[in-house]
């Protein structure tokens, strides 16, 4: 699905990644692990076109994403350490509007998703008066509305308990079940049921 | 237009639940302006003459007071990221964001400015001209606005430098705005005057959504 | 957006070739700038006829105007290097858009000040609301916003995209700027006679005008060359060829 060649990415004067290539398959789960800052968070940003400080070569589908961006981005899912959740709207109005944002969030409905996160009930309270967890849901809620076969996830963990973790780690098997692929960071044990994950070491492509 | 539209209606409902973002730019407008009678001369002849200058200055830095956090809280919570790995048309949401600021900021002015006027003895032939050129002159520092808080919403220090990068900026529209107000209290005619700051306005409209969404880009990458 | 250029235009992106090639032509530059501003200045202050109206006081113009015309032509140029840089990716073109902007900056200032000198014996005040000497003020007002703004991004890459997306904008509002402030300085102030428009100056006065103009502009050269190799050399410190042009020194 997703090819890079020849990544070249160097951050205050330190090369995070050289001649690093890799791809994603569809149907697979990508971890990307390595200590903190050697990039994870970075080569992430990279793969959404969410930061340019970087060299060489990223294919979609086989063509370059500069060609194909619009078709990328609409076969593509991103969450970032920011959920894009705004406090004084409510989960509602806060998943309406990701859906305009993003056709792809199509799956099901937005009084389901939230049902799904466990936030039944609370679809008409401003997010600003959500716990950390439940805004972190939220954000969470656009994987069980998103149709998009590639799920980039930075950290998605986070703030979540122990069920939420399971819950979303079933959520990752049954896309990867569907042929879609997911790339992920995460400092949690990650336990896909069914599923091999293939880890990208960016200690080892730290060049010293 | 479906994409705008929802992109208002989001934008316009942020702005409902903080309601303090409407008054804000307003009531900065109306201490703006009475800080040159009580700075300089109650004496009505006096205000009369500097009330064009005045007012507008006075809406041009609530313009650029407000303009400041157009993009500051999605940028924050990470909505911006997300608009940005969007398929949908970035112009349409810049231009969306921009109309719901002028909408909060310069119409709200225009609307208000006869009351200014009013403290500053302008005489009332010349409350069309101010009216419409508040409502002509506006959108452009909107937009020339958001250019500057596109490219300094990254940074900490954005506050006094979004002014040193838009300021020079604003001084065509203040010089023509307040030129309308002139000749309108003057009786003169308008047309010509408002005929330039609408030319103004169609150049920006057309230039700025580019380099505003150019410039959102940059600060998201950096 | 990609458009083929002709091979000398990527040569001239490569650090190392920029580096060599405005070494080589640095020297020209210089001696040419210091040739012509030493004609210039002679010539012109000392004999050029002096101004049937003001006397002496007139031959700050040999100062003056070649540095207001060399104020915006900066900006110009700095404005077309960074959109060079934003088309083609090219580092080099941002290095020269960064080192002209306090080189323009300097310039502006001293178009204000010799304005400002030659203001006092003919109107009588160091500052007066002329439409030139206010356009030139914001001229200023844009190189201090584009010096800030390119101040103020630690991460270079994103320093350099942000200011040249600001100095295009600035281009386009140059010509506004101008037409409002002469449309404003008639409206205020009609009939102020305006000192450099003198339709009939003599050979005698403009020939060694010229001849200032060429000279700043080659010191212009010479002043942009020597900050962007310097910059060159600082951004490409940890490359082999830098730390050789390093140790030959």
């Amino acid at each position: 699905m997703l090819e890079v060649k020849n990544l070249f990415c160097e951050r205050d004067e330190r090369v995070l990644f050289e001649n690093f290539s890799f791809q994603i398959n569809s149907a697979e789960v990508v971890q990307v692990i390595g200590q903190n800052g050697s990039g994870k968070t970075t080569l992430l940003r990279i793969l959404c076109g969410l930061s340019d400080a970087y060299t060489g070569e990223i294919y979609w589908q086989g063509k370059d994403l500069d060609e194909v961006r619009d078709q990328y981005y609409q076969a593509m899912l991103y969450v970032g350490h920011l959920a894009g959740v705004k406090g004084s709207l409510t989960a509602e109005e806060n998943l309406y509007w990701m859906m305009q944002l993003d056709k792809s969030l199509n799956k099901c409905t937005i009084a389901d998703a939230l049902k799904q996160v466990g936030l039944y009930g609370f679809e008409d309270v401003p997010c600003h008066s959500l716990s950390a967890g439940q805004q972190r849901r939220v954000g969470l809620a656009r994987l069980y509305l998103s149709s998009a076969p590639l799920w980039i996830l930075d950290e998605p963990f986070t703030a979540l308990d122990k069920k939420g973790v399971k819950e979303k780690e079933a959520l990752i098997a049954n896309h990867i079940q569907g042929g879609g692929s997911v790339i992920l960071t995460t400092h949690h044990d990650l336990m896909i049921p069914g599923e091999t994950i293939r880890p990208i070491n960016l200690d080892e492509e730290a060049v010293a | 237009m479906k994409f705008f539209l929802a992109a208002l209606k989001r934008d316009l409902l942020l702005v409902f639940r903080h309601r303090n973002d409407i008054i804000n730019p307003l009531a900065f407008f109306l201490m703006v302006a009475v800080l040159f009678p009580l700075g300089v001369s109650p004496n009505p002849v006096f205000l009369a003459e500097v009330a064009p200058g005045v007012i507008w200055v006075a809406a041009l830095l609530a313009c650029l007071l407000s303009v400041d956090g157009i993009f500051r809280t999605d940028y924050d919570d990470g909505s911006l990221e997300q608009m940005l790995v969007s398929s949908e048309s970035l112009l349409l949401l810049v231009l969306a964001k921009v109309l719901s600021h002028w909408l909060i900021s310069g119409f709200c002015l225009a609307i208000i400015s006869p009351l200014v006027a009013m403290m500053f003895f302008l005489p009332e032939q010349g409350y069309t001209a101010l009216i419409l050129s508040l409502l002509l002159g506006t959108p452009t520092l909107s937009l020339m606005g958001a250019i500057g808080a596109g490219l300094t919403v990254g940074l900490r220090k954005g506050g006094v430098l979004i002014s040193l990068l838009v300021l020079p900026l604003y001084i065509p529209v203040l010089i023509f705005g307040a030129g309308t107000v002139h000749a309108g209290a003057m009786g003169l005619p308008i047309q010509g005057y408002l005929a330039l700051l609408g030319a103004i306005l169609v150049l920006s409209l057309m230039l700025a959504p580019f380099a505003i969404a150019a410039a959102l880009k940059i600060s998201v990458r950096s | 957006m990609k458009i083929k250029m002709p091979r000398w235009f990527y040569q001239l992106a490569s650090p190392r070739w920029f580096y060599e090639f405005t070494g080589a032509l640095l020297p020209w530059f210089s001696a040419a700038a210091i040739l012509l501003l030493v004609i210039g200045t002679v010539w012109g202050l000392v004999f050029a006829p002096a101004d049937y109206q003001q006397g002496n006081s007139f031959r700050i113009i040999y100062i003056h105007v070649p540095s207001s015309i060399l104020a915006q032509s900066c900006y110009m140029m700095m404005a077309v290097a960074g959109a060079v840089g934003l088309v083609w990716k090219m580092k080099i073109a941002h290095v020269v858009a960064g080192a002209c902007a306090p080189i323009g900056a300097s310039i502006a200032i001293m178009s204000l000040a010799t304005g400002a000198i030659w203001g006092k014996p003919t109107w009588g005040a160091w500052w007066v609301w002329d439409a030139r000497l206010t356009a030139m003020l914001v001229l200023l007002f844009l190189y201090i916003g584009v010096i800030a703004l390119n101040s103020a991004f630690e991460n270079k890459a994103s320093a350099d995209k942000a200011t040249a997306i600001l100095s295009l904008v600035g281009l386009v509002n140059i010509p506004i700027i101008k037409y409002s402030v002469e449309w404003w300085n008639t409206l205020h102030q009609p009939a102020t006679f305006t000192v450099t428009e003198k339709p009939a100056m003599p050979p005698e006065m403009w020939v060694p005008l010229l001849v200032m103009a060429l000279g700043f502009y080659c010191f212009f050269a010479v002043v942009l060359m020597s900050r962007a190799r310097t910059e060159v050399l600082e951004r490409e410190k940890r490359s082999d060829w830098v730390k050789r042009v390093i140790q030959s020194y």
